[in-house]
């Protein structure tokens, strides 16, 4: 390292009181997380448009770059030199803070978020608590959103998604009761650490309906299709964005977008052992392979797998009616997930599947 | 040091966004403002190294306790002149309630300085240590019972909250998703076999 | 235990600061000119007929309010899943009861209609 970094520096470096470089070196790792995560969220609007047109026997975007490669950065310059209309009625304030709300509790949460079995940018005790309680923050965005606007269609579109997710919520926090039990720790690298030993004893398998639910749960979360209702274009226009314009706008979709790799991500952690690999147990692989060692490629390509399917349901699936998904958030998952946590317990009791001492 | 900075900084945030719940014209503001009030005190709570009740502090009165008070406060039709008049015919009231905190409050800090030693700060917590681990082993075992009784409570809060608000419309046409799945394409349609016409 | 929660703080400060920057930076190229039709709320091209702000159906206080109840049960479940081996048995039929008596009280709200949305 040392020849490396010139002397200067380091002593520079070595000059600075304690406290600053803690403080240093935390916003560091917190760049580091974060350029890449802003760069994912531009990537993922490309492949989503992209994904989506072959699924529909179209190109996609193909114009700017090869392969189109380049329109996530001409959409970013776009909504960047667009204006930011604030209509007449509005509440100036709200309606500017709105986006704000939306986008902080989207990319806080990462700080937890453990990239491999030794990086993470802050090791708290409480980490899967703070994890459900700043996704419990996002839905300030939304109502401020709707109401500062003062506009029919966003009023509506805010009351619909705010009265969904918090149907959801209940149906995700049962489902990380779970994980919690089968896991026994509420840092979420010790989660991930409690999953070793192979694809078999990942919690997918002994917490299945809890995987489904918790993942379905999080597509309903971030109001992505088919659970869409808050937007839905044929009937309030873009709900509760529908006066938002140029970076007001592409910091809500900024933030649904970090908070769909924040549920991808999530989800590999919680039921597909995070940065595991899948190929642990195979060992005509030889002994070094890196298919076998645990990496952050293992996570990156998990989250991307689950991204697919974000998009993979958009593009499958019509529009839920609203009634239904309420029946489905209250009415199926909340008791499935009550069943199963009943089942957690006991076998836990009796010492069965990942309770087997 | 550090920590007493942030101590005061949080506390003098808290205090400010208490008086802006109550000057704030728009109720919607003050909302916010209480929204702000409830983060400080779960950093100051997370300064006492209290981590799992500040978490759930925010978990569940900003996530949503104050969800709520956002759907009534939007909702209902304010009329912002008239929710200006209340002072003079509420000041005494508030008084009385006030007066009460702060007799409870000196009582306190009475009782404190009589019978215990000061506590100095708090315990260091070991390596490795849960706050919510170690809450999580007394709380079903030492506090059953107010346990139990939280249970009932929340029961009672459900029963009330459907009573209190729970509204059948007359002449709804409801799905019934169960009869739906069930239908079967011979009760709906019957194919009749017919003789096909000679042609003329 | 508080120098873990630091690295928090600062990632909320840098997501707020990152959200303003490029606000800011909206506002500094984003720049037109402004008309009263431009800036009115969209309704489809008609005026808005009254004030947006209007009553709404009192279903949606009643979610929130079950909302609130399910999701301090979620809190009490928490430190119950965590310290499972330390309470035992005991824990277990003490979780049980407080699950039982709680589920009644699904059970309540869902034959009395409270979950239907029509």
């Amino acid at each position: 390292m040392g020849s490396l970094i010139p002397q200067f520096a380091l002593d520079l470096w070595n000059g600075l009181p304690v406290e600053l470089q803690t403080v240093v070196t935390h916003v560091f790792k917190i760049v580091i997380v974060l350029l890449p995560l802003i760069l994912a969220v531009a990537f993922s609007t490309y492949f989503e448009r992209k994904i989506i047109g072959y699924m529909q026997r179209r190109i996609g975007p193909n114009r700017v770059g090869p392969l189109g490669l380049g329109q996530p950065f001409a959409d970013v310059i776009k909504l960047l030199i667009k204006e930011v209309v604030i209509p007449t009625r509005s509440n100036r304030f709200l309606f500017l803070i709105a986006p704000l709300l939306s986008l902080i509790p989207a990319f806080a949460t990462w700080a937890v978020i453990p990239l491999n079995d030794t990086f993470v940018i802050a090791d708290i005790n409480a980490g899967l608590l703070y994890v459900l309680a700043l996704t419990s923050l996002g839905v300030y965005g939304v109502i401020l959103a709707g109401w500062a606007t003062n506009s029919k269609y966003a009023f509506l579109g805010a009351m619909r998604s705010a009265a969904q997710i918090v149907a959801y919520e209940i149906a995700m926090g049962f489902a990380l009761v779970g994980v919690l039990m089968a896991g026994g720790s509420l840092n979420l690298g010790d989660i991930v650490r409690a999953q070793e030993g192979g694809i078999t004893s990942w919690f997918w398998l002994p917490l299945l309906p809890l995987f489904v639910v918790y993942f379905i749960s999080g597509v309903a979360e971030t109001n992505r299709a088919p659970f869409d209702v808050a937007e839905g274009e044929s009937e309030i226009v873009a709900g509760f964005h529908v006066e938002y314009s140029g970076v007001a706008f592409a910091l809500f979709f900024l933030a649904e977008y970090a908070n769909m790799l924040l549920i991808s991500a999530l989800t590999s952690i919680f039921f597909l052992g995070g940065w595991a690999s899948p190929f642990e147990g195979l060992t005509f692989l030889g002994d070094g392979s890196f298919l076998r060692e645990p990496s952050l490629m293992w996570l990156c390509l998990k989250i991307a797998f689950f991204m697919f399917v974000f998009f993979w349901l958009r593009a499958t699936f019509p529009r839920y009616r609203y009634d239904q998904i309420m029946r489905l958030g209250w009415k199926v998952f909340i008791p499935v997930t009550l069943v199963w946590i009943a089942v957690e317990a006991l076998m836990a009791w009796l010492q069965v599947g990942p309770w087997a001492a | 040091m550090f920590q007493a900075i942030l101590f005061y900084t949080f506390a003098a945030v808290l205090i400010g966004a208490a008086m802006g719940v109550i000057f704030s014209r728009n109720p919607v503001h003050a909302v916010m403002f209480l929204v702000l009030a409830f983060f400080q005190s779960s950093l100051l709570w997370l300064l006492a190294e209290a981590e799992f009740l500040a978490i759930v502090l925010i978990l569940v009165y900003v996530g949503a306790v104050m969800v709520l008070f956002l759907f009534v406060v939007m909702m209902i039709d304010i009329n912002v002149e008239r929710v200006q008049g209340g002072l003079v015919r509420y000041a005494p009231l508030g008084l009385v309630i006030a007066g009460l905190m702060v007799v409870e409050l000196v009582q306190l800090i009475w009782a404190r300085s009589r019978f215990e030693v000061a506590t100095g700060g708090f315990a260091a917590t070991p390596e490795g240590y849960s706050n919510t681990e170690a809450l999580g082993a007394i709380l079903y075992t030492e506090h059953v019972y107010a346990f139990e009784i939280a249970a009932v409570i929340l029961l009672l809060a459900i029963v009330a909250a459907i009573s209190l608000t729970m509204r059948k419309r007359e002449g709804l046409k409801v799905q019934n998703i169960t009869s739906q799945v069930a239908a079967r394409a011979k009760d709906r349609v019957r194919v009749v076999k017919m003789e096909a016409e000679k042609r003329q | 235990m508080l120098e873990n929660y630091l690295p928090i703080l600062i990632f909320l400060g840098i997501a707020a600061l990152v959200g303003l920057v490029l606000m800011g930076l909206g506002f500094l190229f984003g720049r037109g000119e402004k008309d009263a039709e431009k800036l009115s709320a969209y309704e489809c091209g008609f005026e808005p007929f009254e004030d947006t702000r209007m009553k709404f159906d009192v279903r949606y206080y009643l979610v929130a309010i079950l909302f609130i109840i399910f999701d301090l049960e979620i809190a009490f479940l928490f430190p119950w899943a965590v310290s499972l081996d330390l309470v035992g048995g005991f824990g277990l039929v003490a979780m049980g009861i407080f699950l039982a008596v709680l589920v009644v009280g699904f059970i309540y709200e869902w034959k009395k209609g409270a979950l239907e949305w029509d």
